[in-house]
This record gives structure tokens, C-alpha cells and sequence, in this order.
């Protein structure tokens, strides 16, 4: 539905599954039964549809991507698709299932709130469902949808669907899934159909469950932003000297995004890392003079002193005891065909603030078929490993179980400047 | 106290965010302003990121010489009225220096931009060129990255592009290499309409609904100009329409439509059932990749 309502919020989450789970089928579902495919798209499709010699419109196509990929048969990347309801917008990551599977996993799940995990109700659980359970959690998405689809093919059977739903959650238990505080909803479908997706079906009237769209037009997204520690790194600092204006020439005001909590005028502060303490003197979006700026908010501030603030830099509350540190254990994803070499420096950036980076140590590999840790050298693209890093300059982090905003950061090769690593911090030295 | 901001408030921050990244990174950057009504989004996104200082980037305009006389208008009042500086590059110019050569006389010249654009790059040495295009306007731009990596020939290889996680955005280039950035490459038409709404931000007459002397080809509506007469055995109707998107004249055509007020033109959106680009964009039509193969010669 094309919604004209101004005030739903935003929801995003990633589908994993391969070609065959019916991931492309699902998503085209999802797009097709909110009225999202316009005219001349759905002619498009029907046209391909009936070149590739199928009889009804292939849903999967919606989803079809790059020249490229349909010249090789493959799907090169992550690719962003949306929908709105009225009441969200929505925004999907769509992440390849062949080779790379890793790398676009992590990637789309790094802006993701919620994942769909497709299950073919034919084959159970397999490898591959255990290695996207364990990258949403080492993504940190609390969380996930079991989509047992292709129901059809079994008859709608329901105990076949139960005892997948039951093998699940042996599984998710023996990998810490239903610790973590991670909400798991299992729901049985047939995206070719159209069943549990949008609407129901008769054949499933054994289940009682929210349908796909009940459960992500439901969830809560809110941020507990009291709960919350307050994060606004600098990106920027604004000096308007050279305006015309004389009453700016002295004006100067800190600008960035809030990665969590609250902010809220003549609140004490401290700028990390120099640690120089002052008070809110205003906050702003462009015009827009407010009392508070809240989580996920691109605000401008000024402070009552004049102290040193610049980009890098990381505004928390006065009494927080948070400080700089040079040094971190994290869990990283190579994401480069070039293997890491532990003898050269790398950069990493971190929020708006970007140092120099050498490996300490590689402490393990995870072997994402059995799970189990193993001894690493060297890390090749793909790879998930505990790595311990030693850094040039200070960085203002949090564990990445406690805040995503300031416990992730990249690694960008300092000769090629490409982007070869992802990482989320598990300790602090 | 569970809170969280609305859509709009989000697509906001995100694209402020952006953009202040670009600001923070880049030596050289410059803002790609057409006078449409994405550009116009990315300015007033540009004022809540930086005011009260300057913008850190110039504006540029592409000029294809082609453009309708009331929204060149726009563009230079608009640039007059933030005190901006505004480059204008022009097709002419490359023309005459002989690296555009047309083929034809009349014909369509958004292809030509990419040239334009390339030599103003290495002209100014901007290291990134931030422009208003979206994901949901083509399967080609739904790949793409808000920072997408260009190299010294200003091509996109798809193949070859940096993995973008969380909101980190890794914009550093080698000399002569450059970024283009997408602010607003999670809105979708909805939600610029939206946007324009709630901002109350002015747009070019020909967004509204006015009366234009247009003939029927293939389905398009085709206004009638200098650059685009009617064939003898055409027949030429006056229709009130409005244009959806706006772009090289010659390339971009009008729907019928009576909306001559945002909030009609946001009613005809939430039901209209054809896409942006393929009701008003005639040069994507030609082919299933043609974008594709654009951006890959260098276009936004």
C-alpha cells in the first residue's frame, strides 16, 4: 500500500536463505500483496516470466538484479528494497545466498532490526540455517522470524512443522540464541502461495500465530532512551566566522548523531577524550530549537563553554565512566578477497573517528559450518575471528553487546583504502 | 521512556548524517543541484547539517542546454537566495571542445552528462560529488552504496565496490578517484513528496498541474519545444499535466494529471499504479540494463 500517513516509523530487516528456500519468492510476496509492484514493473516481470517459458508471473523476478548477475546466474550484493504500510516503512536487505554468503550476511544484517530466516519445511534444518542463526547474533538482532515455508509441498502438515520448530529450538539453545535475550517467532508458510505472508490460510487453521506482516507491523522498535548512555560523537564543527552576520563570528556548535540516549538542555557533559566538562547550552535541528534530542537524532549543539571540541571527539554525560581506550578484542569478519596480513597496519574506523591499527594477536577462527573455535593465522575472506587490535590513537568504544553504534567499527586497508574488514568489539583493554 | 523518531524525522537524520560525513572526509566535495525536486530535498537537508556556517561544498549543475527555461530560473534564484555558489557545467562547452560529439543533432543528451561531469570532476578536483538519487528508482540503483566508489575513468564496476556495514561510511579516495554520495538513497518517491510537504520547500512551476501543448507517441505524453516539434502527422492536443521527474528536455516527459498542489500530487502518488522512471523517463525504457550500463560509464 502507497500510504499517505507521515508519522509511521522505520522498521529494517534482512531475509537469509538461498535461491531455493524462496527468499526471491517471498520478498516479492511481501511487495506484491502490500500493492508495492506498480503497473509497468509487474508487466516487465510477466513479460521475463514468459521468455524464461513459465506460465504464471514468477514473483522471485521482482527481486531480479543487475545484467551482470543474470549474464553470470549469480547475485553479486546486497540490494535495498522498500514498502510502506501506514503504519511502518520498511526496508529490506536482500542478501545473496552463494559464495560470499558471509560477507553480504553480515553486511545486510548490520543495519537490520529483525531477520527472516528461511527454513524449506521439505529439508528442516540445515547447515546453512545454523550459519545465519549464528551471524544474526553475532550481529546483534534481537530479532528473528523462523519462516518454514514451502508448507505446501508437505500438505500443510502440522507436525511435521512442529517437530521443525522443536529441532530449532534445540539448536538455538545449544548456541545461546534464547539466552541473549533474542525474541524467536516461528511462523509456517508458502510465499508462493501467499500464505501466512499477508493473509492467512485455511489449510494452516491449525495455526494461531501472527501472520509475517502482523509480526513486523507489531514489534517495538522503541529505544529505552532514559535506560540508554548517552553517545554523540562529533562529525563536525561549525565555525561561522567569515559570515555576515557579527553575532556568529564567536558562534561555534558541535554537529553529529545521537547513537543512543537522551540529550536534554543544561545537561552536564564531558567531551571524551580530552575529558573537559561544560554544560547544553542549546540543541537544534536546522531552525528547530528543542529541549531534548533522542537516539537516532542528527542534531546541532553549542555548550555554555568555550572548550576544545573536534570532529572524533565523543559527547556522554558527566558522571558516565566511560574513557579512551588503545586497545580491543573484537569479533571480525574479513570481508576482503586479499587475506590479512598481521604484520601490516590497517586503519579502523570508528564512529566519526578513524586510527591506525595493528593485529596483536588472532586468538581464534570460528568455523561457521560446525561453530566450533579453531586456531587461526591468518584470516581469509569470510572468515570470523577473535582478533586483539592495538591502536595509534585513542578510541572512545563500548562493547557491542551494550551499544551497536559505538561497538562496531570497519577496517580500511591503508594502501587500496578499501573497506576489508568488519568488526564488533567483545572487550576493552 | 520508550521513544523512537518518525520515518520522515529518519530519513532526515540519516541523510544529515551523510552528509556531514562527506563534509568530514572529503577535501573537495561538491553538492549536484538540477533545480529537481530531489536536489531541492538534499539543500534543505544541506541547511539543517550545516547552518548557521556555509555549506563545506559548492552546488553544480550539469547543463545539458536542453532544460526548461522555468526551471533554470528556479535553480539560480534558489542559489541566490542560500548564498551558495553555484557552478554551471555545460554540454555546450564539451561540445565545442569537441569531447561531446553528438551523433545527431536532436537527439537525447542525458547520455552525454557523464562527460560533463567527469571533465568538471578533474576541472575542480572535487573527491566526491554528492547527488539525489534513490534506490527505489531502478533494480540498478538498488545495489547501490550511499558512498559508491568511482574510479579515475568515473566508472562503477558493481562487482568491485566497498561493503558498507552499520553507518560507516568509508569515503577515501586516491588522487583523481572519487565518491559519489547518496544522501537520500533510502527515500522513496513517497516519502520526497512527503518531505516537500512537510518542509513547505518550493518547486519549479512545472511540477504542478498547467495547461502544455503535447502529442501522443507510443504511449508518452511528449511536450512540444524548440528541441522536441511534432512529427507533420502528428496531432498536437493542449492536456494540463505535471511532471514527475525533470530532467533533459528531450528525455522527460509530462503525465496528465490536475494536481496543482503537493498535497494532490501526494493523493496521486499513494495511488498511482506506474512507476516513476517508467511513466516519465524515456531514455530508460530502451532497454532492461540501460541504466545499468550508465553508471557504469560514469553517471550519477
Amino acid at each position: 500500500m502507497n500510504d499517505t500517513n507521515k508519522n509511521n516509523t522505520v522498521l529494517r530487516f534482512l531475509t537469509c536463505g538461498s535461491v531455493d528456500d524462496g527468499k526471491s519468492t517471498l520478498i516479492g510476496r511481501l511487495l506484491f500483496d502490500t500493492k508495492t509492484i506498480l503497473t509497468d514493473t509487474l508487466s516487465q516481470i510477466e513479460k521475463s516470466s514468459k521468455k524464461r517459458g513459465m506460465s504464471a508471473i514468477d514473483l522471485s523476478l521482482i527481486t531480479d538484479g543487475l545484467q551482470a548477475e543474470r549474464e553470470q546466474g549469480i547475485t553479486i550484493d546486497v540490494a535495498y528494497r522498500y514498502f510502506s504500510t501506514g503504519t511502518r516503512k520498511y526496508i529490506i536487505a536482500d542478501a545473496p545466498g552463494h559464495e560470499q554468503y558471509t560477507r553480504n550476511m553480515v553486511t545486510a544484517a548490520s543495519t537490520s532490526q529483525l531477520a527472516i530466516i528461511l527454513i524449506d519445511a521439505r529439508k528442516g534444518i540445515l547447515t546453512q540455517t545454523k550459519r545465519h542463526s549464528y551471524l544474526t547474533k553475532l550481529v546483534g538482532i534481537k530479532h528473528i522470524v523462523i519462516a518454514v515455508n514451502k508448507m505446501d509441498l508437505i500438505d500443510y502438515d502440522e507436525s511435521k512443522y512442529q517437530s521443525i520448530c522443536d529441532d530449532y529450538k534445540i539448536f538455538a539453545s545449544a548456541i545461546g540464541l534464547d539466552q541473549s535475550g533474542t525474541n524467536i517467532q516461528f511462523i509456517p508458510m508458502s510465499a508462493l502461495n501467499g500464505d501466512m505472508i499477508v493473509d492467512r490460510n485455511n489449510f494452516i487453521n491449525w495455526y494461531k500465530g501472527p501472520t509475517l506482516l502482523e509480526v513486523l507491523e507489531s514489534l517495538d522498535t522503541r529505544e529505552d532512551i532514559k535506560e540508554s548512555a548517552l553517545r554523540l560523537p562529533i562529525q563536525y564543527v561549525c565555525r561561522p566566522r567569515d559570515s555576515d552576520n557579527k553575532e556568529l563570528h564567536d558562534f561555534r556548535a558541535f554537529m553529529g548523531r545521537i547513537e543512543s540516549g537522551l540529550l536534554q538542555i543544561n545537561d552536564k557533559i564531558k567531551v571524551l577524550p580530552s575529558n573537559q566538562e561544560s554544560t547544553i547550552k542549546e540543541i537544534r535541528i536546522g531552525d528547530k530549537i528543542l529541549k531534548k534530542g533522542i537516539f537516532e537524532e542528527s542534531v546541532t549543539v553549542s555548550l555554555h563553554d568555550e572548550i576544545d571540541v573536534s570532529r572524533g571527539d565523543m559527547l556522554v554525560h558527566a558522571n558516565d565512566n566511560l574513557t579512551a581506550t588503545k586497545g580491543f578484542t573484537a569479533k571480525v569478519c574479513w570481508l576482503s578477497e586479499t587475506n590479512l596480513s598481521p604484520n601490516r597496519t590497517y586503519l579502523v574506523m570508528h564512529t566519526s573517528r578513524t586510527s591506525k591499527a595493528k593485529i596483536a594477536s588472532i586468538n581464534s577462527k570460528v568455523n561457521i559450518n560446525t561453530l566450533e573455535l579453531e586456531e587461526a593465522i591468518d584470516l581469509k575472506t569470510n572468515d570470523i575471528a577473535d582478533v586483539t587490535f592495538k591502536l595509534a590513537q585513542p578510541l572512545i568504544v563500548d562493547k557491542y553487546a551494550d551499544n551497536r553504534g559505538t561497538g562496531a567499527f570497519i577496517i580500511i586497508d591503508e594502501s587500496t583504502f578499501h573497506t576489508v574488514g568488519a568488526g564488533m568489539i567483545e572487550s576493552i583493554d | 521512556m520508550k521513544e523512537k523518531i518518525s520515518h520522515l524525522d529518519w530519513l532526515e537524520s540519516e541523510a544529515i548524517h551523510i552528509m556531514r560525513e562527506v563534509a568530514g572526509q572529503c577535501a573537495n566535495p561538491v553538492l549536484l543541484f538540477s533545480g529537481g525536486k530531489d536536489s531541492l530535498c538534499l539543500l534543505r537537508i544541506a541547511e539543517k547539517a550545516f547552518r548557521p556556517g556555509r555549506f563545506p561544498f559548492p552546488l553544480m549543475h550539469i547543463d545539458t542546454g536542453h532544460n526548461y527555461p522555468e526551471v533554470i530560473n528556479f535553480r539560480d534564484k534558489k542559489a541566490n537566495e542560500l548564498g551558495e555558489r553555484l557552478i554551471v557545467a555545460s554540454l555546450e562547452d564539451s561540445m565545442q571542445k569537441g569531447t561531446i560529439v553528438l551523433k545527431q543533432k536532436d537527439e537525447p543528451r542525458n547520455k552525454y552528462q557523464s562527460i560533463t561531469l567527469l571533465e568538471a570532476i578533474e576541472e575542480y578536483e572535487f573527491d566526491c560529488c554528492i547527488g539525489g538519487a534513490r534506490r527505489d528508482e531502478e533494480k540498478a540503483r538498488a545495489k547501490e552504496r550511499i558512498m559508491s566508489f568511482r574510479d579515475e575513468f568515473g566508472q562503477w564496476d558493481p562487482k568491485n565496490q566497498r561493503p558498507e556495514l552499520w553507518n560507516l561510511y568509508n569515503a577515501k579516495v586516491h588522487k583523481g578517484e572519487n565518491i559519489r554520495a547518496f544522501p537520500i538513497s533510502n527515500w522513496t518517491e513517497m516519502d520526497v513528496w512527503q518531505y516537500i510537504e512537510r518542509e513547505k520547500l518550493d518547486l519549479p512551476s512545472i511540477y504542478f498541474a498547467h495547461k502544455r501543448d503535447i502529442v501522443r507517441r507510443g504511449g508518452a505524453i511528449v511536450p512540444i519545444t524548440n528541441v522536441t516539434p511534432a512529427k507533420p502527422d502528428e496531432k498536437v492536443e493542449n492536456l494540463t499535466v505535471r511532471f514527475r521527474t525533470v530532467g533533459d528536455i528531450t528525455c522527460t516527459a509530462p503525465v496528465a494529471s490536475e494536481a496543482d498542489t503537493v498535497e494532490k500530487i501526494i493523493m496521486e502518488t499513494a495511488s498511482t499504479v506506474i512507476t516513476e522512471r517508467g511513466e516519465t523517463r524515456l531514455d530508460d525504457q530502451v532497454s532492461e540494463a540501460s541504466m545499468e550500463q550508465r553508471k557504469k560509464e560514469g553517471y550519477f
